[in-house]
């Protein structure tokens, strides 16, 4: 089947997240492949807001910009996203909006009909199932299932809601709907990228979380407090992101695996906390999830614009890792392996994720939970003696104990120190030689690093580079690009720092495809491995990347 | 009962010659042997300043950490391993100014920490700038002319918000601090004593001037009246009040609820997480 793209629009407020996350269960449960996401003000009630399902038969976790079926809950929204709306696809409106359209006056039937303008969301969802083909049945015992505790006549009344919905659209569909989504065998987890994060640091043993709520990283640790008592992970909610960094980083020094998540202006404040970790040598895990800035920017919005800012946050100079995962599955074993690297190394890792991956629901076939494992650094305090911290090794790892655990004393000092962890002011030999043994760090971590991932890089002529979250949308635009008879291929990072030892092909063209205007992280490439770009897709308006976005821009900036 | 000279450690003490400091740190050696500690039972966490160096000329477990920040660090420190003595060993204005924030709500989390803030009414290691505690009308660098706004009262404040133990001790009177340290680290939940540090260097006035202007607090005080504790706080006689404000059973102390119902342990004493609880969790995102 082709894939259907039905797009909800509306205010906040209005049920636009209800209607849209209970027909993203309904389709999925049906055995269907859904990607959904959702782009909204900054605002709870009122603007206007919009949740897009994608549905298909396989896996295709990118949004697309049309929609085949546009349901508005009211006229605002209906005149913003008719736009959108395919040749073939139809409307679904308070109003008549063409020929291709359904209107159904949700609110007044539902007060006629019900006594209440709260059964509105009901009778659209009706609508849809109607318009989608869908058997009205199973999406009936979700709606029971839905409101089950508010009792049996509210239970009655939505289910009145949803059949006045379903025979209203289905006496117009009989020439416009063509869709039939009969159930199927297959099954995806459908999941967002900020809860595969959060159980992916589950799973990498992560035992306390601290933030200050920030949009769009607030979904981590929402989700887990409401799983705390099950895993066994404390949560606080800390007073600033300064408290949350030094929080995660005094739990980390006394032995168990910490995190904490933010977006660009909480990161900025946590960046004292980042060098200080990168000078203790204590582990730290911390989630960025990026929203447009400079300052407050677009809160709700997506963007790839902290890059170079996490590359190089931290004052002095000390080794961090970057990883940019592509989609929840690979979000949730990156946490793992940012633990694991982060106790290693002894260092700060950082997980880049953005408004787009945290938020948006995608489709998983099988997580391979046991793929990734934790892994520790034990050190054996038995045959210990003289024990330094800070011990000067060819590595530059220093054995770690944690203080309390046995007799030998933990020290450790954010001024420059001697191997003990005590203050040093010796420039001759103990304070050169901590800063060398820090860096040296990073040889072993340059190699923990994966290579970018290759996509047709043999037969490509232009191949693009790209990062994090937009792998999805770059997959699907190489598809539409091959179709149009360009042979395009893709070099895409999600662990970025230390960049890994690489060798680009010399003879292909190089674009970068990136959620950011000045194309951070082809400036790190071309720094790193001497490529040249012959041109940069850029998004910057706080949507997501998509695949008709980047062959539109490749198109227009290739003429 | 375990010696004072457990607790010595062989590293050059950077502090002016003099400096009451040095009080303070025999004062706490005797109050950690006097508890029976042993070095590894203890960590000492500071941020930046003269107090903040003290952790290094104590034999101990010690988390030297940024400006202000010593007390976030603690706490996640006593999250991890409540079974470590944790003491937070700051300034007035590691403290109270860089890391307000922080004091005001650890009060309202009460971790089972110790705050020692080594008041001197000063910024000494950057050389003589007024902190938040400097008098009015006090010459420092940078307000040569006086400084024209008033010092904060963070004992007052703390017992307005019930912080269950509040003291104040002076440098200048030995014995009876390191009574009051023994006292503060013996209370559960977070306590937090205000220690009068006279700065022989950049201070207005010589130690002399404030031992003349020290009062004991007498016996006829009940430290668990919170009205008469926060008169003897606010109190503005010339005198400088010292000895336990405030001490009340501690209510809820933070995170012991998690350890008693879910964990039964410290987090660093947990298993790792098992996969299956994972799995199990991931069910639940699998519609049907």
């Amino acid at each position: 089947m082709d894939d259907i793209n039905v797009v909800i629009a509306g205010a906040a407020g209005e049920g636009v997240q209800t209607i849209g996350d209970l027909m993203t269960n309904a389709v999925a449960g049906q055995g269907y492949s859904v990607f959904s996401w959702k782009e909204y003000e900054s605002r709870i009630v009122g603007g206007s807001n919009s949740y897009s399902i994608r549905i298909g038969d396989g896996l295709k976790n990118a949004p697309l910009a049309e929609a085949d079926i546009l349901l508005a809950l009211n006229n605002k929204a209906t005149d913003k996203y008719k736009g959108i709306v395919k040749k073939t696809g139809i409307i679904i409106s308070v109003r008549k909006e063409g020929d291709r359209s359904i209107p159904i006056p949700f609110s007044s039937i539902a007060k006629k009909r019900f006594g209440e303008e709260i059964y509105a969301n009901t009778i659209a969802i009706g609508a849809l199932v109607s318009a989608l083909g869908m058997d009205a049945g199973s999406i009936k015992e979700i709606i029971r299932k839905t409101f089950s505790k508010k009792g049996s006549d509210i239970v009655s009344a939505n289910e009145s809601a949803f059949e006045e919905g379903f025979s209203l659209a289905g006496k117009e569909c009989v020439d416009m709907c063509p869709w039939k989504l009969l159930r199927k065998e297959s099954g995806y987890y459908v999941i967002s990228g900020n809860e595969a994060i959060a159980l992916g640091a589950a799973r990498g043993n992560c035992r306390f979380m601290t933030a200050y709520p920030m949009t769009p990283s607030t979904g981590i640790i929402t989700y887990l407090s409401s799983v705390q008592n099950q895993l066994g992970i404390f949560i606080e909610q800390a007073e600033d992101e300064i408290s949350a960094v030094n929080m995660a980083i005094g739990a980390s020094y006394a032995g168990i695996r910490s995190m904490t998540a933010t977006s660009g202006g909480g990161f900025a404040l946590m960046v004292e906390g980042i060098s200080l970790a990168g000078m203790t040598e204590t582990p730290l895990v911390i989630v960025l999830a990026q929203r447009p800035g400079p300052a407050t920017g677009l809160p709700t919005r997506t963007a790839q614009g902290d890059l170079l800012f996490a590359v190089h946050a931290g004052h002095g100079e000390f080794p961090k890792m970057i990883f940019a995962p592509a989609d929840p599955k690979d979000a949730f074993h990156k946490m793992v392996r940012a633990f694991n690297l982060a106790e290693e190394y002894q260092t700060v890792a950082i997980v880049i994720s953005d408004q787009f991956l945290a938020d948006s629901r995608f489709s998983v076939e099988d997580f391979e939970v046991e793929k990734t494992e934790p892994y520790f650094q034990k050190t054996d305090t038995s045959g210990v003696k003289n024990y330094r911290r800070y011990r000067l090794t060819d590595s530059g790892i220093s054995p770690r104990l944690y203080p309390g655990i046995s007799e030998h004393l933990v020290c450790a000092d954010s001024d420059e120190h001697d191997e003990y962890g005590h203050i040093t002011e010796d420039l001759v030999k103990t304070a050169p030689d901590m800063v060398k043994k820090r860096i040296a760090k990073l040889e072993g971590l340059k190699k923990s690093i994966l290579l970018p991932e290759e996509i047709a890089l043999k037969d490509a002529e232009v191949v693009f580079t790209g990062w994090g979250s937009t792998r999805g949308a770059i997959l699907e635009a190489l598809g539409l690009l091959k179709m149009d008879g360009i042979k395009a291929g893709l070099i895409h990072f999600t662990e970025l720092w230390p960049l890994p030892e690489y060798n680009f092909p010399k003879d292909k063209t190089y674009w970068s495809i990136e959620g950011n205007i000045l194309g951070q992280l082809a400036r790190l490439l071309k720094g790193e491995y001497d490529i040249h770009f012959k041109g940069h897709i850029s998004r910057h308006d706080g949507l997501p990347i998509t695949a008709d976005y980047i062959r539109r821009e490749f198109y227009e900036k290739n003429r | 009962m375990k010696k004072t000279d457990e607790f010595d450690n062989r590293v050059e003490i950077q502090w002016c010659p003099g400096c009451p400091n040095y009080g303070i740190l025999n004062a706490l050696k005797g109050a950690l042997a006097e508890l029976g500690k042993s070095p590894h039972e203890i960590c000492l966490v500071s941020g930046i300043g003269q107090a903040a160096k003290l952790p290094h000329y104590l034999k101990c477990n010690f988390f030297n950490g940024l400006h202000g920040r010593a007390i976030p660090v603690a706490t996640g420190i006593n999250i991890a391993n409540p079974d470590l003595t944790t003491i937070v060993v700051t300034g007035d204005g590691d403290c109270y100014g860089e890391g307000g924030n922080h004091f005001i709500h650890a009060i309202r989390r009460n971790p089972d920490l110790t705050v020692f803030v080594h008041n001197n009414e000063i910024y000494a290691l950057t050389k003589g700038q007024a902190s938040p505690t400097t008098p009015l009308g006090e010459k420092r660098r940078l307000k040569m002319s006086g400084v024209e706004i008033p010092p904060i009262n963070m004992p007052a404040f703390a017992i307005m918000q019930d912080c269950s133990f509040v003291a104040r001790g002076f440098a200048g009177d030995l014995k009876h601090l390191q009574d009051i340290m023994v006292r503060s680290i013996r209370h559960r939940g977070m306590s937090y004593v205000d220690i009068i540090q006279p700065c022989i260097t950049w201070g207005t006035h010589p130690v002399s001037w404030y031992k003349e202007r020290v009062r004991r607090i007498g016996d006829d005080h009940n430290p668990e009246d919170k009205n008469s504790a926060l008169d003897i706080a606010l109190t503005k006689d010339g005198f400088i009040h010292t000895g336990v404000l405030y001490e009340v059973p501690s209510g809820n102390i933070f995170a012991s609820r998690f350890r008693k119902e879910v964990t039964s342990r410290p987090l660093t004493g947990l298993e790792i997480q098992s996969p299956e609880k994972i799995h199990e969790l991931l069910l639940k995102f699998k519609p049907v």
